[in-house]
């Protein structure tokens, strides 16, 4: 027999073979089995006394449940986020306060030695003064955030959540472990790209990879929790006003979410046909972690790493934007300058040129770009000590903000194109140019398109 | 009969001791690589027993042969194209309605299956009772409760192996009933796989992957992998092969 007879035989057979399957297919076969095994073990196997056992199968009946499972899930991200936003107001004050202090006699060591103004100028002002704001703004969120994020992880929860996102994602036409790398991106992205090689399937990873940095990062997190209190809950005082700000995080991770599974979606029925596969997730039993441990490390690993990738990252971005911002070009500075020609786009997008520069410069990594912003609004004039919340909204107020423009700072710094070390990572996992550029913008584009709707709909509506 | 070599292949769940069982069967006598053109570890060993040779191969720790990744691949071709003299599926006593989701797919493969039910220490601390012989009875092949790091049990699973090598056992290996849509389209498509692929391959098995639209599995049957270059000479076009 021609083996080019054969080959055609056995395409005959799969054709008629898709003719004859149902629709669900796999589900019915996959139940099937199931049934036959639960059957099998309700029969031969007899449990006694499994206290642990049970109660792990317990909880996980409740909070991987269709009715609660989601309920459960937004309520404890929720908690996480309202504890992290009520401890970090109280840090921050007294964090900036003790920089502003040690800046004051930074400028006496100056005079001292008789430096010259531009070195101040330099060093203080734009090194310090920048580095100053991240910490004390970025520090004590991290530093409540991370260390609650790992203990809730630690106790095994983290793979109920994949489980409960499982069947949205097959849905959408991705794999179920999907929802696994996407909450790893909740930490880094760069990271949850490596993790992208659980999927098998290239269709389905690709899909991973696109999609993944549509949840905030560690280096995003601090941004949106920053922004949600400053302007998001202007109206509401004490425990209601970090209630509020939660929530519009909380809305924001929702939003990220939908955006996943809808570009996921998007992209299942087109550029990346095809139907999702099957898999096992186990769900470890619940364990106690060690929680000083887990708090230490998570201290250490996330919230020092997240800062120390900040400060040396924005140190020199400190000085570059200081040196643009004091460098004339005729009678404006370069940053200016640069900022004003981005202006129109920017404001179109509900932000402005400042902002979107400092997203741009902000390329190599995501933690420098409240910084990059802020430094940018200080060398254009409005120099201000650091000393706390209050007067970095006053910064922004000055420069013109609204709820709008916090609100689409949010959106972009969701939505926008990843970050230097991921795009490398996702060049590195695909080998592909192609690729490495859709995922740099498809996620742009579709920030732009969400923040100029935004814009347009609050302006046209009246509401700013 | 001393002469004789049989092959084994040893299925399981990630993490269900079947390593274990593999050092434990074939102690130092065993050689590690990769399976030809694939990332996956491939481990095989030998043993003796009663004056005859077993070749235990260690297939990948897959939670089903549904081809989603290039273990369960590995581990499919083997099954189908090597077609071992028998299967051993060691599953974990303590997880074992899980793990014997993989077992009843093995089972329509091939009925010359052996199911090791590991971890049995294990589970009767937590409370947990398996009661192998009913076990035994409805898969309908052997069942054999061991703990392969205390090694117990291994000279009961041994004597199965001789028994089944010896064809002093028959088995009558479970068939899922699936929904009346799947057993109708796997009835229309069985004559046509036996028609074509004759009675070599697992028609019931094989109908019921087409249905479910496996296109690798069909990609394999057109070209049959090369699973283990040493003894890779005796491929037919649609790829009948009978190792050793």
């Amino acid at each position: 027999m021609l083996a080019a007879d054969q080959s055609n035989r056995f395409d005959r057979l799969m054709e008629e073979a898709a003719s004859l399957a149902p629709d669900n297919t796999r589900e019915q076969i996959v139940t099937a089995i199931f049934q036959t095994s639960a059957a099998l073990c309700q029969e031969c196997v007899t449990h006694k006394n499994s206290v642990k056992r049970d109660r792990t199968e317990q909880i996980d009946r409740i909070v991987t449940s269709k009715r609660w499972g989601f309920v459960i899930m937004l309520a404890l991200l929720a908690a996480v986020l309202y504890v992290t936003i009520a401890g970090a107001n109280v840090f921050s004050d007294s964090l900036a306060r003790l920089f502003g202090t040690i800046e004051t006699y930074l400028t006496m060591a100056f005079q001292a030695i008789h430096a010259p103004g531009w070195l101040h100028g330099l060093i203080v002002l734009g090194l310090y003064r920048g580095t100053a704001w991240v910490v004390s703004v970025m520090l004590p969120p991290m530093a409540i955030f991370f260390p609650v994020f790992a203990l809730l992880e630690n106790y095994g929860y983290l793979p109920r959540v994949a489980f409960n996102m499982d069947r949205l994602f097959k849905k959408a036409g991705a794999h179920g472990k999907q929802s696994l790398t996407m909450a790893m991106g909740f930490g880094c992205n760069a990271a949850a790209i490596m993790s992208t090689r659980i999927i098998e399937s290239p269709r389905e990873r690709m899909l991973a990879i696109l999609t993944n940095n549509f949840v905030p990062c560690n280096g995003r997190w601090p941004t949106l929790i920053l922004l949600s209190s400053l302007f998001m809950a202007a109206g509401y005082t004490g425990g209601w006003k970090t209630f509020v700000t939660a929530g519009v995080v909380v809305a924001m991770v929702l939003f990220g979410i939908v955006v996943t599974l809808t570009v996921s979606w998007a992209l299942s029925k087109t550029a990346l046909r095809g139907i999702p596969t099957h898999y096992t997730l186990e769900l470890p039993p619940y364990r106690r972690p060690k929680i000083i441990e887990t708090i230490i490390r998570a201290t250490l690993d996330k919230s020092l790493y997240v800062l120390k990738r900040a400060v040396t990252v924005a140190a020199p971005a400190g000085i570059l934007t200081w040196g643009l911002g004091n460098v004339h070009v005729g009678d404006t500075t370069v940053l200016a300058y640069l900022a004003g020609w981005l202006d129109p786009f920017a404001k179109a997008l509900g932000l402005d040129g400042y902002i979107l520069m400092a997203f741009i410069l902000g390329l190599p990594a995501n933690e420098i770009v409240v910084p990059t912003l802020l430094m940018g609004y200080l060398s254009a004039g409005a120099l201000t000590e650091v000393d706390g919340l209050h007067s970095l909204k006053q910064i922004l107020l000055d420069h013109g903000w609204t709820w709008l423009t916090a609100l689409n700072m949010m959106l972009f710094s969701l939505l926008h194109y990843p970050c230097g070390t991921t795009l490398v990572n996702i060049y590195k996992e695909t080998k592909s140019a192609k690729w490495t550029f859709v995922a740099f913008a498809l996620p742009t584009a579709i920030a732009m398109a969400v923040t100029f709707t935004t814009a347009q709909l609050a302006r046209w509506l009246g509401l700013i | 009969m001393t002469d004789m070599t049989y092959t084994i292949a040893l299925m399981g769940n990630p993490n269900t001791g079947k390593s274990t069982l593999f050092n434990v069967l074939t102690g130092l006598r065993q050689h590690t690589g990769n399976w030809p053109g694939k990332t996956v570890t491939h481990a095989e060993g030998e043993f003796t027993y009663r004056g005859a040779t077993y070749r235990l191969v260690d297939l990948p720790g897959t939670y089903s042969l549904y081809s989603n990744s290039a273990d369960e691949e590995v581990a499919r071709d083997f099954l189908l194209f090597e077609r071992p003299d028998m299967t051993i599926v060691v599953v974990d006593a303590t997880a074992l309605e899980r793990n014997l989701n993989l077992a009843l797919q093995v089972l329509e493969m091939t009925g010359r299956v052996i199911v090791a039910v590991n971890l049995i220490d294990e589970a009767k601390k937590k409370g947990i009772h398996i009661n192998t012989k009913k076990l035994a009875a409805k898969l309908g092949v052997p069942v054999v409760p061991i703990s392969a790091r205390n090694r117990e049990g291994i000279d009961a699973l041994l004597d199965t192996v001789d028994a089944m090598a010896h064809g002093r056992i028959n088995t009558t290996p479970l068939s899922i009933q699936y929904s009346p849509d799947i057993e109708r389209g796997i009835a229309k498509l069985l004559p046509l796989v036996k028609d074509i692929m004759g009675d070599t391959y697992p028609a019931r098995w094989i109908a019921l992957r087409l249905l479910d639209g496996d296109a690798s599995l069909l990609q394999a049957l057109k070209q049959p992998p090369q699973l283990l270059i040493k003894e890779g000479n005796a491929y037919a076009c649609c790829g009948s092969v009978k190792s050793v």
